[in-house]
């Protein structure tokens, strides 16, 4: 038999098992990129980890679906010390890994798979540290996992216990994240054995409601329901993602019944949406926020009244009628006000072209030139930032300051608005990921992110709000860091380094069988709770 | 023969290096890079940023990395993506078969058209059909294939529902794949109703990708037609009694079709720029929608062995296309 047809009757073979037509339910998802592997550690796509962390992973806590706050899930409960310095996890038992033709599990979750899961990416001597030549683990090392965690004990098989350097309230949400989802340790060992290392980013195995079958790298990822899952078990039985990177396509694919849920719909399409009796439209505010950030180390834009001057001049009604399609909340706050610790007395900016003209001569500015950053990309935050850009040059224009609008490739864009001495202000912003405010305040504005490459446009360095956000992130008093945060947010507004613009609103257009959906302000796209009626 | 193949090939091997001297340095040109556009928004420290890099091997001297490069391309090592870590060549392989698959299918459809509507054009010079094809060969080649492939899946997917919007294959079917060719996948899975399934999902990116090579070769084939039909030997042709069918498809259309088969050999590179597009609105998994995703991130190893990939295609089939001169055409076959 020549090699040909061994092949093809191998291959007709196991057509046949995987024949098997899929059932009533199976559910499409019509994704928008392709991930980037199956291992959720190294990567750093929200892609990625809706089609690995969520759908095949879970971690020690979670998100509550639709909320930041954290609940149990691979750990049924902790302890935090009284120094805020321990978490002890009590892991809940009975958990079972996933099978696939190549493993079995012959034991349930237990603390050396939490163990192996931090370690192989904090330790750069663990032998699945560099599994695969390249790998980097970008999320532990910029969330400071690696500065924070001193030791990871195991108490016993169901008992884990981590020692921090200092207390940190968001560790919680930190360990919530995709980027530390258990994995197995008896597989990776199989997988040592069998020299397949790289199956663990090819064929992951989870604890978590779906099963990974098969990828067809950019076109389809194939799910199974997980019928041992812990928790409430999937209502449906199959989960397939559709790769469709356009975003037009996407909604003729939703309306055409070949998927049943998209992500990112173009704002251009939402009232062709909402007409659809096919179609039904879920929107929740987002925990995002869209901004211009001035150089505040840089004559006259070091003066907090000249960068209050211009925020009076910015008519961000107009903006965010023309930018977000009016699908946005205008934002006072560096914070979205769906998270908690929000300051909502804080007043927002006047629109006053008047008033701004007089602070500007009053601040002995005059004849000021300036340019202002129009990002080259699309985001959530910031769905057209040319456009943005184009409504505050001639908001600008009316208060006798003179804007050109510069623009960069993405990733030159990031490098030089990061360049201290950079002229001029930049648009750009951020989506959480963790719910907990410390990841906007300190990363976007304390002093050290002002420093070496972080993400502090604005280089804005206010020792006071600095000691004051990092007071808030070393108690573990919930009330506590609220009145924090909200005395940060006061802070902030004194000095005003930012133009604060908008939060946007985050559509899920989906088929009106859908139900169960739960939009998460994060951005997550999960599916064990979605059910199709008929 | 033999030996005009074998001067063609050593040819290919400068016309490489080169290729590898031009992707190598074209895309470390572009602003960016793939440390940056990885770590977003948030920013990378320089400590970790020379980590990574040095990690990647990009903190060394670019002539280095270079011969590097080259080091490991003569060992058949064509790089790893840096975005999902995995060989450069696996992934080519995995994806060339779609591209290859629609390329083949438009290729048919516009030689199938394009050859007898430049003819038929040819034959009745300034008639309505000729003056209605070869305005309608001007408009698609001048039609912006995003809009035209987005307006095709609107009438035909959205409205009419005639085929699906995008794929290519419906999501019931599942088999592994053998040849990575769908239509033969379908019919080898044995599944009902897979092959008609698979046929209908290659209808609309084929119609899409053949419009410009269409287009051009209809174009082509008028022009050559017309100039042979000029020619003194098929004047002759006609003076000796031959039906009109006779002189056309032997004497006129033989001799017209060298610059024709030319004009398809090189709408091969024509092709695969077509193919980023109408692969990214139909959600078809092939190299251009690789190659541009792999663009966008500054992948490096995929770009550079990439485009060396797709160059060598290329050129091979170029090399058969002058080879299909000599079935033709006797007379350089025998030179």
């Amino acid at each position: 038999m020549s090699f040909f047809s061994t092949r093809f009757l191998a291959a007709s073979a196991l057509a046949l098992v995987a024949a098997t037509p899929l059932s009533a339910k199976t559910f499409v998802y019509c994704s928008e990129g392709s991930p980037e592997g199956f291992d959720p550690a190294p990567y750093t796509a929200g892609t990625t980890f809706d089609a690995s962390g969520h759908a095949v992973y879970n971690r020690l806590v979670q998100f509550k679906p639709g909320t930041t706050e954290i609940e149990p899930a691979l750990a049924e409960s902790w302890d935090v010390s009284e120094d805020g310095l321990t978490y002890t996890f009590h892991l809940r038992k009975g958990v079972k890994f996933h099978s696939n033709d190549k493993f079995t599990p012959s034991r349930d979750f237990n603390a050396d798979d939490v163990i192996f899961t931090f370690e192989r990416q904090a330790s750069a001597d663990n032998p699945w540290h560099e599994y695969i030549s390249g790998i980097t683990y970008e999320y532990y090392s910029s969330m400071e996992m690696d500065k924070l965690i001193k030791s990871i004990e195991k108490v016993d098989d169901n008992t884990v216990k981590f020692t921090l350097n200092h207390p940190e309230a968001p560790f919680l949400a930190n360990v919530a994240m995709p980027f530390v989802s258990i994995v197995s340790k008896e597989y990776a060992d199989t997988l040592e054995k069998a020299g397949t290392r790289e199956d663990l980013n090819n064929a992951p195995i989870g604890t978590g409601p779906f099963k990974f079958v098969a990828y067809q790298k950019d076109a389809v990822i194939r799910y199974q329901k997980n019928a041992d899952y812990w928790g409430e078990a999937p209502k449906i039985d199959d989960l397939v993602f559709a790769i469709t990177p356009d975003a037009s396509v996407r909604l003729q694919k939703l309306k055409a019944g070949e998927c049943h849920l998209m992500p990112y719909p173009s704002p251009a399409d939402i009232a062709d949406i909402k007409a659809d009796p096919n179609l039904k439209l879920d929107e929740q505010a987002g925990l995002n926020v869209g901004y211009l950030a001035y150089n505040t180390t840089v004559a006259p834009f070091d003066k907090p009244e000249v960068r209050k001057a211009l925020n009076m001049a910015i008519d961000k009604k107009a903006l965010v009628d023309a930018v977000y399609q009016g699908d946005a909340e205008i934002a006072k706050n560096p914070i979205p006000p769906t998270m908690w610790g929000y300051n909502d007395a804080i007043e927002a900016d006047k629109y006053d072209p008047e008033a701004a003209k007089a602070a500007l001569e009053a601040a002995g500015v005059k004849d000021l030139s300036m340019e202002v950053w129009a990002m080259p990309v699309q985001r959530p935050y910031m769905p057209n930032a040319r456009r943005a850009a184009e409504l505050i040059q001639s908001d600008f224009a009316k208060v006798g300051v003179k804007v050109d609008i510069v623009s960069y490739e993405w990733g030159e864009y990031l490098k030089k608005s990061m360049e201290p001495g950079r002229k001029g202000a930049v648009i750009l912003g951020w989506t959480g990921d963790n719910g907990d405010p410390d990841n906007f305040l300190s990363v976007l504005l304390s002093c050290a992110a002002a420093q070496d490459g972080g993400a502090n446009r604005a280089f804005w360095c206010n020792q006071e709000f600095s000691d004051v956000i990092a007071k808030a992130k070393a108690t573990s008093d919930h009330d506590e860091r609220v009145k924090l945060y909200e005395e940060a947010q006061v802070i902030f507004k004194k000095d005003e380094p930012w133009a604060t613009l908008a939060h946007s609103t985050q559509y899920v257009p989906m088929r009106k069988e859908v139900t169960g959906f739960v939009q998460s302000p994060l951005g997550d796209y999960t599916f064990e709770n979605v059910d199709l009626t008929e | 023969m033999l030996r005009f193949i074998l001067t063609k090939l050593l040819y290919l091997i400068p016309t490489m290096l080169g290729i590898t001297l031009v992707a190598f340095g074209f895309i470390r040109l572009l602003p960016g890079d793939p440390v940056l556009l990885m770590a977003g928004e948030r920013g990378v420290s320089a400590e970790r940023y020379a980590q990574i890099a040095a990690q990647l091997g990009y903190d060394k001297p670019i002539w280095q990395q270079y011969l590097h490069y080259l080091g490991n391309l003569l060992q058949g090592d064509l790089g790893n993506s840096l975005v999902t870590k995995k060989p450069v060549l696996a992934e080519f392989l995995t994806l060339f078969p779609a591209t290859v698959e629609l390329g083949l299918v438009a290729i048919i459809i516009a030689t199938v058209i394009g050859v007898p509507v430049g003819v038929i054009a040819a034959i009745k010079r300034g008639s309505w059909f000729d003056q209605i094809s070869m305005t309608g060969a001007l408009v698609g080649f001048s039609m912006p294939i995003f809009w035209w492939g987005l307006l095709l899946i609107i009438l035909f997917s959205g409205i009419l529902q005639w085929t699906p919007v995008s794929g290519r294959i419906s999501l019931m079917y599942f088999f592994p794949p053998v040849t990575g060719f769908m239509l033969i996948d379908s019919l080898i899975s044995g599944q009902a109703g897979a092959f008609r399934s698979a046929l209908s999902h290659l209808i609309l990116p084929s119609v899409v990708l053949a419009t410009i090579p269409l287009a051009v070769i209809a174009r082509q084939t008028r022009s050559a037609m017309l100039e042979v039909m000029g020619e003194d030997y098929v004047r002759t042709a006609r003076a000796k009694g031959l039906s009109p069918r006779r002189v056309i498809g032997v004497h006129a259309l033989r001799n017209a079709m060298i610059p024709v088969i030319t004009t398809i050999g090189l709408q091969i590179g024509v092709l695969l720029a077509g193919a980023i597009l109408t692969e990214t609105i139909f959600s078809w998994p092939g190299i251009g929608k690789w190659m541009i995703d792999s663009i966008s991130r500054r992948d490096y190893p995929v770009v550079q062995s990439g485009l060396l990939l797709i160059a060598a295609i290329v050129m091979i089939v170029n090399l058969i296309v002058d080879l299909t001169y000599g079935l033709i055409n006797p007379r350089i076959r025998h030179k």
